[in-house]
């Protein structure tokens, strides 16, 4: 399974972006392979409008059924849903920090966006 | 001949100055509140509303029996409104600019539009003044089409004023497009300046005579007027700030009621705008 983590900069030990949209970049982690790749998001971290949108699809693109993330909009968490994709929200610093408390199950599936569109 | 008054900073008078305008002409006039995020102008203008007329957008829909998921559309759709899940499209609608790109873009006539409202024109009248005014609806965050519906009111119209909304962004340049003259209403104060330079810049782009109204014009602040000297910018009027206005003004009442002879030099300024105006 992959897990998508928003991250300010790249590997298991970088900042976890709080953002999901203007997120930097994704971390990409394999629970299989234990595999860990990037995937940049610089391009919507600039878009005038429709962040959120974007980064979902770029998020399942990349075949992941979770993403970590601070907080999520409407819009993304419409994409996000519509292709099946669990979204779990935590204020964890680090990106291996967001990735242990998903994998000791210590964190809540959200059930709908957390916050309005361009908090 | 169409008059538009802009600001930039919001707050300075637009609508307090376009008002005293409308009901000091001599004409006829057809009054648009083109502010259509919070339109104000009727509470001092009072008319009798008569109508009310929904505006709608054209906005794409898919259909799915057609679509056979390339993408075209969402890869052509530049704000993002239409974003492709594997080989379904999914649309936002709230993101739309209607401009009909996707349904274009489709090689298979999969998109096809129909009609979301936006806002409502309501229209009335009062002694002269015929009036309109765009609201746009709730949650709804793109207003130039309705600006637009609202100034196509205007059209064969002989004396025009236009309420813009603030800024100098897309809303302020479609309420601005096509008028003949452009009044840009000023306080002298830092924030206020900053953005008439804008504004100046802005309305130069768009190739419209101006002029400026300095509102509160005793306070201490020099340099709005030296800017308009420098630049050769008409100030077609100075008001003073009075307690008595703000008071007027809290309870729909007019500035013109408040300063004795400022209807005539208002009639005056509009003489100067007609000769300056391009026609």
């Amino acid at each position: 399974m992959k897990i998508v983590i928003t991250a300010s900069g790249e590997g298991l030990d970088a900042d976890m972006d709080s953002r999901f949209g203007r997120a930097k970049n994704f971390i990409i982690f394999d629970t299989e392979t234990k595999e860990v790749s990037a995937l940049d998001n610089s391009v919507n971290l600039n878009a005038a409008q429709g962040a959120g949108i974007q980064a979902a699809s770029n998020a399942a693109e990349t075949g992941a059924e979770v993403l970590i993330s601070g907080h999520c909009g409407p819009k993304a968490f419409r994409v996000l849903k519509e292709a099946g994709i669990r979204v779990y929200n935590t204020e964890a610093k680090t990106v291996r920090q967001a990735l242990d408390l998903f994998l000791q199950d210590k964190l809540v599936e959200s059930s709908g966006s957390d916050v309005e569109g361009h908090w | 001949m169409t008059i538009a008054f802009a600001s930039g900073k919001g707050g300075t008078g637009k609508t307090t100055f376009s008002v005293a305008f409308a009901l000091s002409a001599d004409d006829n006039v057809t009054f648009l509140d083109c502010d259509v995020e919070e339109p104000d102008s009727h509470f001092f203008i009072k008319p009798e509303i008569t109508g009310n007329e929904k505006i709608t957008v054209p906005v794409p829909v898919v259909d799915s029996g057609k679509c056979t998921g390339c993408g075209r559309c969402a890869k052509v759709c530049r704000f993002n409104a239409i974003t492709m899940l594997g080989k379904k499209p999914l649309i936002f609608h709230e993101l739309c600019h209607s401009c009909g790109g996707c349904s274009i873009a489709c090689p298979e006539k999969a998109v096809s539009e129909i009609q979301i409202g936006t806002g409502v024109i309501s229209s009335g009248i009062r002694d002269h003044i015929s009036f309109y005014q765009g609201l746009l609806d709730i949650g709804n965050t793109k207003s130039p089409p309705l600006i637009k519906a609202v100034k196509k009111k205007g059209d064969g119209a002989s004396l025009v004023i236009i309420d813009s909304p603030p800024g100098t962004s897309c809303p302020m340049v479609t309420a601005l497009k096509g008028a003949d003259y452009t009044v840009l209403v000023t306080e002298p104060a830092p924030f206020a300046l900053n953005d008439l330079k804008i504004a100046v810049e802005t309305v130069r782009i768009l190739g419209i005579p101006f002029g400026v109204v300095i509102n509160k014009s005793d306070h201490p602040f020099p340099q709005t007027e030296e800017y308009c000297r420098k630049e050769a910018i008409p100030v077609l009027l100075k008001v003073p700030e009075k307690r008595a206005a703000a008071e007027g003004y809290s309870s729909g009442e007019s500035i013109i009621k408040i300063f004795p002879g400022l209807g005539d030099e208002i009639k005056k300024a509009i003489s100067t705008i007609k000769k300056e105006a391009v026609r």
